[in-house]
């Protein structure tokens, strides 16, 4: 049985994974839109690096949870729609299992991006290296928990024809306690202030979604296909 | 063994005797379903046993499909339950899934995946018979030449044959069809009648629904009609 789950996983992770190299344009474009939104910043207010490095932490958080939100109404959709879903909540496999795949890949292909591409953003940016390995830190432990509780409410708005408007509405409340303490951490570095608190709060949020995110999903997932 | 409500009528029609496992069966125990407000069906009951065959049959939107739903787990029942060995499938969800495949509505075939991509990810819902091989399948289907095609080049009729195939890739006592005729030509209809027929032969169970008349002649099937 645990080799058969395990090959259940492996097989739904080559399946995201085949199918997002084949549909590119469903998790390129939030990363698009991350790069281009947040360059516009530094375009608009113009060169005052002092400005520039005192909103850098606050911009960057705030598009690349822009950018998540618009990742999330793909998640479950097209698998819906075409019946996948029903399919794989039939799985004899642990659910919650298989939805943690598919939640997994959803930030390997969106949220990982983000933290790649954030040393680029803090350039435009003029943070130095230190605030700027601080930003991908909270950008590591962060954007798995906007992968993660976004898969809640986009399990529950799946079935709803207009649902990338309430999942806003849904999620965007739970993701305040990240934007907060991502975006308070690298400003707090900059002014060379103890980060290790607010490190320490997006751990403990990130072990939370991680426990509980799946198994929450999973069931709504299961309440919008009934 | 059968238990009529009313609105229900159930002909029972036995064609043959088979040898029946008396721990797998699926029973309906007095099924209500409500949808928007509106009954559909009450005090349903039945037993499908090994070898045996149920066809539903009723008018659009008498609940057909509800009661498939109801009977694989998507939906809850409004009233009753549904017993796979004589247990609640609530209370054993994956032993029934285990032993359960469904071909519903929908085909859940990936439109950007291969014929043969798409069966292979089926491994994910449905546990695969040993040594079983895909391309034998989608010989037996009659799709062969289709192995390497994406899905979402191919017509309705094979795409849904696709579907079906993913059936005979599983090793579920228990399969649950919504009308896989769907889209079927006349020979690829035949051609999965002819299954069914060893499927149940091999002491499989089908339920399924359709308006054709099927040409199933060593199985025994039941006739399940629900009234609008």
């Amino acid at each position: 049985m645990i080799n058969n789950s395990q090959h259940a996983l492996k097989t739904q992770l080559w399946r995201d994974f085949t199918l997002a190299a084949r549909n590119k344009s469903e998790w390129m474009n939030p990363l698009l839109f991350f790069v281009f939104a947040a360059i516009l910043f530094p375009l608009g207010i113009g060169p005052d690096t002092t400005i520039l490095k005192q909103i850098a932490p606050g911009i960057i958080w705030v598009v690349a949870l822009l950018a998540a939100l618009l990742s999330l109404d793909s998640m479950f959709r097209s698998d819906y729609e075409d019946g996948s879903l029903e399919q794989l909540t039939l799985s004899p496999y642990p659910f919650a299992a298989l939805v943690f795949t598919k939640v997994s890949v959803h930030w390997l292909l969106t949220g990982l991006p983000l933290i790649l591409l954030a040393p680029l953003l803090a350039t435009f940016f003029h943070l130095d290296g230190d605030a700027t390995l601080i930003l991908m830190q909270t950008l590591l432990l962060g954007t798995p928990v906007l992968s993660l509780v976004g898969a809640i409410g986009s399990a529950l708005t799946v079935g709803l024809k207009r649902g990338s408007m309430l999942i806003s509405l849904l999620v965007l409340p739970l993701y305040v306690p990240v934007l907060i303490f991502g975006a308070n951490a690298v400003s707090a570095s900059t002014a060379g202030l103890d980060i290790s608190g607010h490190m320490m709060l997006i751990a403990s949020l990130l072990a939370l979604s991680i426990t509980l995110a799946p198994l929450a999903t999973a069931a709504a997932l299961r309440a919008s296909i009934g | 063994m059968l238990s009529l409500a009313a609105s229900n009528t159930l002909i029972y029609s036995p064609r043959m005797d088979l040898a029946q496992s008396v721990t797998s069966s699926l029973k309906a125990d007095h099924l209500a379903c409500v949808r928007s407000e509106i009954e559909l069906f009450r005090d349903l009951s039945f037993e499908l046993l090994p070898g045996q065959l149920i066809q539903i049959e009723g008018a659009n939107g008498c609940g057909k499909t509800s009661l498939l739903r109801i009977l694989c787990g998507l939906s809850r029942p409004a009233e009753g339950a549904v017993l796979w060995q004589n247990r609640d499938i609530e209370h054993c969800r994956g032993e029934y899934y285990a032993g359960m495949a469904y071909v519903g509505h929908n085909n859940g075939l990936k439109s950007n995946l291969t014929c043969e991509e798409n069966l292979q990810v089926s491994s994910i819902h449905n546990r695969f018979k040993p040594n079983v091989n895909i391309e034998d399948v989608l010989e037996q289907m009659g799709l062969d030449e289709l192995i390497d095609e994406y899905a979402g080049k191919l017509s309705a009729g094979q795409q849904r044959r696709i579907a079906l195939s993913r059936l005979l890739l599983t090793d579920a006592q228990l399969w649950i069809l919504d009308e896989p005729f769907t889209a079927l030509d006349h020979a690829s209809r035949e051609r999965m009648e002819g299954i069914f027929d060893q499927h149940c032969q091999a002491g499989g169970m089908i339920i399924l629904t359709t308006h054709h008349h099927m040409m199933i002649p060593n199985t025994e099937v039941k006739l399940l009609k629900i009234a609008a």
